[in-house]
């Protein structure tokens, strides 16, 4: 779950999506002195390296101080593709830039910086949807996950654009085809415990709730630490206080105050549910990161930037236990591709 | 910058009328209006209901009636709002479940009657079923339908008691789609479908649904298109 991919060029502030397809038409990265800087971060390919590349070199930019006016973006330049290719080819780039800024792309550069994109981690699957419970790959039966949700190890530390059509297309289809295989097979054990009841006294627990702290509130602390200590650059101190601070949010959530008490469209609730969620698979995401000490595709460690194949060339597999995530690894298989150096 | 919104509110489940209600919200004037409402919901009144999730456009949940005409929250940027107080509204046409929530199941259920996928004669190739640039302009606009309800909520004809079992536009956008698309089959079985007063013949090209589309469809047009090659099928016909 370490590996979290930023896409370079999210429309600055929204972080509304300005896909590859511009730069792939000729769009140019520039920053405050109107430099082509991915020139310096990548000679060959430029403004066409990998996504967490550009994100990199996107805020190594705005650190230096060379965001454009000094602030925390840069610009995307699409003058290069043309009048007639931005209306055929990339009209929703094209209506984004109007739309939200009230720029004309054709003339004005479009403001961008990197924004969250995909997550490559997930949960764990084989090649069939079959969700996995350990190392060992041994198959939980009846239960199947495709689509963002799932990881079946394919992307590695970094998805390549159009992949995720693969999650989609291919794996989602493989695992209904499995499913449907199996579903007259599959032996599932009574449970003895009712799961529907519990997940309903839980639900009925948290709609009751009538403490001080805001959901608001712990979501904006919640995103704080994560876009500070868990994006584009990471380290051992910042992991650590990042950790901390969730689980002190994790605490606080159990003093959480739930004012909407009807049962239709109930948001809040929605909401709460989703926050406790998300709080949990941050601690995941930052203990992912924590234990990896070394750099790769999307996760980048300040204090340990080189890739380390010797100790890291794993996939990591996190436990929930009562004292916190557990992190063990499981082998990757390596077919036709050797892991090579990555040279732009 | 403070923003005034007046919102409709509605809660079956409190027995009460719908009712008005005011709220302010400070805001930059780069902020959607969508936020304004998140910020309402988050900050002031968590018993707010509205649907969202994208933000920019691509999802198409969260369309309503914003100062009177149908469109998203997530494209209406707070400077282009004016100084005014700004009237939000769920969708006419549909049932009200809760505030600005309404019940789009009569919409998506006329929009899967006219078919809305790929038909074909000929067996599965091993590829993908190939089309050229120019083949595919033929219904690119329609493609980019995000199926908000803007232009059904907005139609005249859906809005009137008497003609409301019209299938409504943004249902004949996509049964456009797939009859000007080169691979499909199923021409027959569509024009079956859309030769009839609650099919195609319903619009009475009153404009609305292509003054609302926030994805910038052409859709009366497109609507006109699918009367022209119905005409032109009957032609061959007799
Ligand atoms: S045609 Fe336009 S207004 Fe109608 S549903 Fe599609 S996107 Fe919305
Ligand atoms: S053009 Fe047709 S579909 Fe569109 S609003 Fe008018 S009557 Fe309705
Ligand atoms: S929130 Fe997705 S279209 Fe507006």
């Amino acid at each position: 779950m370490e590996f979290i991919q930023f896409h370079p060029t999210g429309l600055y502030p929204l972080g509304i999506l300005i896909s590859e397809a511009a730069r792939g038409e000729g769009a140019v990265l520039l920053n405050g002195p109107g430099e082509r800087f991915m020139e310096r971060y990548a000679p060959t390919i430029k403004d066409l390296a990998a996504r967490d590349v550009v994100s990199r070199a996107i805020l190594l930019e705005v650190r230096a101080g060379r965001g454009i006016a000094g602030k925390e973006y840069v610009h995307l330049d699409l003058s290069p593709v043309g009048e007639e290719n931005i209306r055929d080819k990339l009209w929703e780039i094209a209506s984004f830039a109007r739309i939200y800024l009230g720029i004309d792309p054709v003339r004005q550069p479009i403001p961008v910086a990197p924004t969250c994109h995909y997550v490559m981690g997930g949960i764990p699957t084989d090649a069939d949807g079959r969700v996995i419970s350990d190392e060992s790959g041994s198959v939980v039966a009846g239960i199947f996950a495709a689509g963002e949700c799932a990881c079946v190890f394919v992307h590695g530390a970094n998805r390549l654009g159009c992949n995720s059509l693969l999650d989609l297309l291919v794996f989602g289809r493989r695992a209904g085809r499995a499913m449907r295989d199996e579903a007259p097979r599959v032996q599932t054990p009574a449970s003895k415990a009712d799961p529907v009841k519990a997940v309903g006294e839980d639900l009925a627990d948290l709609h009751e709730r009538r403490g001080q702290e805001r959901i608001d509130t712990l979501r904006r602390r919640m995103q704080s630490l994560m876009m500070d200590h868990g994006s584009v650059f990471r380290t051992d101190a910042g992991l650590n206080v990042a950790i901390d601070g969730i689980r002190g949010l994790k605490e606080q959530f159990s003093r959480v105050a739930i004012l909407d008490k009807g049962r239709t469209f109930n948001y809040e609730l929605m909401e709460a549910v989703e926050l406790r969620h998300q709080l949990d698979l941050c601690e995941v995401i930052l203990t992912s990161a924590l234990h990896r000490k070394e750099s790769r595709g999307s996760h980048f460690r300040e204090d340990f930037p080189a890739r380390d194949d010797g100790a890291y060339l794993k996939h990591t597999l996190v436990f929930d236990r009562p004292s916190g995530p557990e992190v063990r690894y499981r082998d990757v298989s390596i077919t036709r591709f050797q892991p090579e150096k990555r040279v732009y | 910058m403070p923003v005034n919104l007046k919102v409709f509110r509605y809660d079956p489940d409190k027995g009460e009328k719908p009712y008005f209600r005011s709220y302010q919200v400070e805001a930059e004037p780069s902020d959607r209006l969508l936020d304004c409402l998140n910020r309402i919901r988050w900050e002031q009144d968590p018993t707010l209901s509205f649907r969202m999730s994208c933000g920019h456009g691509v999802c198409g949940s969260d369309g309503m009636r914003i100062n009177g005409i149908c469109g998203l929250p997530c494209q209406k940027l707070v400077s282009v709002l004016g100084a005014g107080e700004v009237l939000v509204e769920p969708l006419p046409v549909f049932r009200v479940i809760k505030d600005l929530v309404v019940d789009l199941d009569p919409f998506f259920e006329r929009y899967r009657s006219l078919k809305p996928y790929l038909i074909t004669g000929t067996p599965v190739p091993e590829k993908e079923r190939g089309q050229s640039p120019e083949e595919h302009g033929a219904f690119a606009d329609a493609v980019r339908c995000i199926l908000c309800a803007c232009c059904t909520a907005s139609c005249p004809v859906n809005q009137d008691k008497e003609t409301d079992g019209y299938v409504g536009p943004a249902a004949l956008v996509r049964a456009f789609r797939y009859l000007f698309d080169s691979r499909d089959d199923g021409s027959s079985a569509r024009i079956d479908l859309l030769d009839r007063k609650e099919g195609a013949w319903g619009c009475r090209t009153l404009w609305k649904c292509t003054e609302v589309c926030p994805k910038q469809i052409p859709v009366t047009k497109e609507i006109g298109r699918i009367k022209k090659r119905m005409y032109g099928a009957k032609q061959e016909k007799t």
